[in-house]
């Protein structure tokens, strides 16, 4: 049988850190689609993963097995992909640049039959490209409350914000956002 | 279409799309291999290079604080050796009366 987490935590405090290696096998996929949400290059993605590790291994005696470990190191994940965004902050210019050719004929076919498959390449591209151009904060509070569909409070719990700010924040990223689809200028393609 | 509909698509499209959770080869090994490299924090040889480090700081402020001292003393007003040599007589005499009290024993 294997063993469970809260053994393996605490063979890690006993002084055994290989006892770490299982919770890393069994927690990595998770952490790999977390990281895959807030950075694109691979490098950047293995970096991350291997950040929340590190860190959850080195901070493990703070964790109080009040929730589940994986929760505990979700939230770990969470504020490291955040670190990652402000620390990458690229050149978010204010106008947004031409469209490629597939991501125009997406808008097109999206006006069109005002149905584009979703899951076409160039709408994610798309998006991909929108969310490289919010702020961090905003980049962070879409990703959790639009595309991981998350509540309220499952964010404050992930980010360590209060309920308040975590709202003020999802409507300024909302605003942003609407901005950034303006500049697409996607009148000349729908 | 208008913007609020636009953005609800590409959300959609977003939503649609699932990050993968693939993990590389071997990459637990590669996690291990760095916790392994980690420096271990020794607290006692934390403490004693701080020590060190602090000593010639304190070293310095010790003679400085030494050498204001001595340049700002004051020299004595007549009125402190009024006060001295009462306090001599006093003593002198006290210490007197006790040593002959000591022989009478």
């Amino acid at each position: 049988m294997e063993p469970t987490d809260a053994e393996l935590i605490a063979a890690v405090l006993r002084g055994d850190p290989a006892s770490f290696e299982p919770l890393v096998v069994r927690y990595q996929p998770r952490v790999f689609a977390t990281a895959r949400r807030y950075a694109r290059r691979e490098d950047e993605v293995e970096d991350i993963v291997q950040e929340v590790f590190v860190k959850a291994f080195q901070r493990l005696n703070t964790y109080r097995a009040e929730a589940p470990f994986e929760h505990w190191l979700m939230r770990m994940a969470v504020r490291v992909c955040y670190d990652f965004l402000r620390r990458h902050q690229r050149n978010r210019e204010t106008n947004f640049a031409e469209l490629s050719d597939d991501e125009g004929e997406w808008l097109d076919r999206l006006g069109a039959k005002g149905d584009a498959s979703p899951d076409a390449a160039a709408a994610k591209q798309l998006v991909g490209r929108l969310l490289d151009r919010l702020s961090p904060d905003a980049r962070l509070v879409i990703t959790l409350l639009e595309i991981e569909e998350r509540s309220v409070k499952e964010i404050v719990k992930l980010t360590g914000w209060s309920e308040t700010l975590v709202k003020v924040r999802a409507f300024r990223a909302r605003a942003q956002m609407r901005k950034l689809v303006v500049k697409m200028q996607p009148e000349k393609y729908l | 279409m208008n913007v609020t509909e636009l953005e609800k698509r590409l959300l959609a499209a977003a939503r649609a799309e699932r990050p993968s959770d693939r993990v590389p080869y071997a990459f637990e090994k590669r996690v291990m291999a760095r916790i392994a490299a980690l420096p271990v924090v020794d607290v006692w040889a934390l403490w004693a290079r701080s020590l060190w480090r602090a000593a010639v700081p304190y070293a310095l402020a010790v003679a400085c604080l030494a050498v204001w001292i001595h340049f700002s003393a004051e020299p004595a007003t007549p009125g402190d050796r009024i006060a001295m040599d009462f306090e001599n007589v006093v003593l002198a005499a006290a210490e007197e009366s006790s040593f002959e009290s000591s022989l009478e024993f």
